[in-house]
């Protein structure tokens, strides 16, 4: 299993890399490879020249910005799974993370190569979604901010052109609120079969409040609107009627593991887990 | 085109000139020589060819050979300090924590990435750890003893070590 040949290179900075996407338009970026390399081991991908982000400084980190915390596009999943400022103000992203494959492939894979591939199966979307976060990119014409709600137009599908580079993705923080994260793993490649994630927010008794994303049913991740139409102002009690809406005018994708049937009530389980995990955490206001 | 590369492996620095296509396994195991980093499925499902790459657990077949240049590599060969074995290694051998032996350098790698990051795992902690890496002979129980033992070995030495520091 050797993947076909190509040119290679490793550039020093941002400017570099683009400049080298500018000349060799059919090249590919190279992040933690975790889901390039082993395409192209399979040569389900030739692309004649690699383009390694890898050696570029300050790709990796995890920062407070204020309302926000930015995770750089190279941070590896094992990073943001222990990122002590993630698990203290917004930990939907860490949960998520931590459930990604297993400990090899975390400490490969990164957030900006994972959300670029958007696989179907994929575990940040959900919590991507769920959290309203943003996709900061860099091109040739400049910096842009892509809502997470714009970014995934459908199966390994984004709004991303082929000459822009995924440089950060920066979260609310969601102090008070009470997030969660469950997913239906493929007991064999640890992908989500579905996965949902939640953020909550209560007041006093009720639910003021609830976000929710919904990777692995579709393929395309969605956010839930009815379910979280249908709970705003509700007290708990309406969590296991309101969850049966989660894949509402959703066309399912089906396999040989899971049908589309399947993947309708894997949704409706999962987001009532999500959502009696999360109001468990949320503080009331 | 080639490239040339340069990857410290057990603390040695191997050069040589390699195709981007390279797979680090490959490097390891046909220029570098060590064999003990097995191939298992080649599809980055079995964890067999687990190393450490600047310390932490990776698959060797999913990693480029150029990825790798000028950093450093662990293999299984480079546990050991001369006759005596790594106390992960001994924990395997103690509480037979192999039968064919086929996935055990890959298991003992990432047993290692685990008790670098924490000293006391849980059972349940270390069944986490060890989820990449497919054994088809043992049922697993014996090499969550294994790594138990290793754990117990690696708190006990420290200790050893803090008293003759007093
Ligand atoms: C055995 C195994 C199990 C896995 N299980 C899971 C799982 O349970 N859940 C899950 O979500 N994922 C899983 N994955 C996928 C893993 O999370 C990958 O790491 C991830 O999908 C891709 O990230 P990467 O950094 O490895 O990207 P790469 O493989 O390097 O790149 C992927 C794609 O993104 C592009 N790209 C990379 N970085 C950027 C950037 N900064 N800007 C623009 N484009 C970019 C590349 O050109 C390429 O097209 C698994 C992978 C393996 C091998
Ligand atoms: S040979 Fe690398 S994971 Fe199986
Ligand atoms: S001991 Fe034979 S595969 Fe694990």
């Amino acid at each position: 299993m050797i993947p076909a040949a190509f040119s290679y290179e490793s550039p020093r900075t941002l400017k570099e890399a683009l400049a080298l996407l500018e000349s060799n338009p059919n090249a590919k970026l190279l992040a933690g490879g975790h889901s390039l390399l082993p395409a192209m081991k399979l040569r389900l991908a030739t692309p004649p020249a690699l383009i390694d982000l890898g050696r570029i400084p300050d790709l990796n980190y995890i920062r407070d910005t204020g309302d926000h915390l930015a995770i750089g596009a190279l941070t590896p999943h094992a990073a943001v799974a222990s990122s002590e400022l993630l698990h203290r103000m917004s930990p939907l992203l860490a949960e998520a993370a931590d459930s990604i494959g297993d400990v090899q492939v975390r400490n490969r894979g990164t957030i900006g190569g994972s959300l670029a591939q958007a696989h179907p199966n994929a575990d940040y979307p959900a919590a991507i979604l769920a959290l309203d976060a943003e996709i900061v990119t860099l091109s040739r014409t400049g910096e842009h901010v892509i809502p997470a709600r714009e970014f995934f137009t459908g199966m390994f599908t984004t709004a991303l052109s082929a000459n822009e580079i995924i440089t950060e993705v920066r979260v609310p923080k969601t102090t008070g609120a009470g997030a969660a994260y469950k997913k239906f793993a493929h007991p064999a490649s640890g992908y989500a079969v579905v996965g949902v994630a939640t953020v909550v927010r209560k007041h006093g008794n009720a639910i003021e409040s609830a976000a929710i994303g919904i990777t692995g049913v579709s393929g395309t991740p969605y956010r839930a609107t009815a379910v979280e139409n249908a709970l705003r102002g509700k007290p708990a009690s309406a969590i296991a009627d309101a969850s049966r809406r989660a894949a509402d005018g959703i066309e399912a994708i089906g396999d040989t593991f899971a049908s589309p049937g399947y993947r309708r009530h894997l949704a409706m389980v999962f987001t009532r887990r999500a959502l009696e995990t999360a109001l468990a955490r949320a503080r009331a206001k | 085109m080639k490239k040339n590369i340069a990857i410290n492996i057990n603390g040695v620095e191997h050069r040589a000139q390699v195709e981007p296509r390279l797979l680090l396994v490959h490097f390891l195991r046909e220029v570098a020589g060590f064999t003990g980093t097995h191939i298992g499925c080649e599809t980055s499902l079995c964890g067999a060819c687990t190393v450490l790459l600047d310390g932490r657990a990776v698959k060797s077949c999913t990693v480029l050979a150029v990825q790798a240049d000028g950093r450093s590599v662990t293999t299984i060969e480079g546990l050991a300090q001369g006759n005596r074995l790594h106390a992960i290694q001994e924990g395997f051998w103690e509480e037979h924590g192999l039968q064919c032996g086929y996935c055990t350098p890959g298991m003992i790698m990432c047993a290692h990435d685990l008790l670098e990051r924490s000293a006391t795992p849980t059972e349940q902690e270390i069944r986490q750890a060890l989820d990449g890496n497919l054994c088809r002979c043992t049922g697993y129980q014996h090499i969550v003893n294994s790594v138990q033992a290793a754990a117990r070995k690696l708190g006990k030495r420290k200790a050893t070590r803090a008293v003759a520091a007093d």
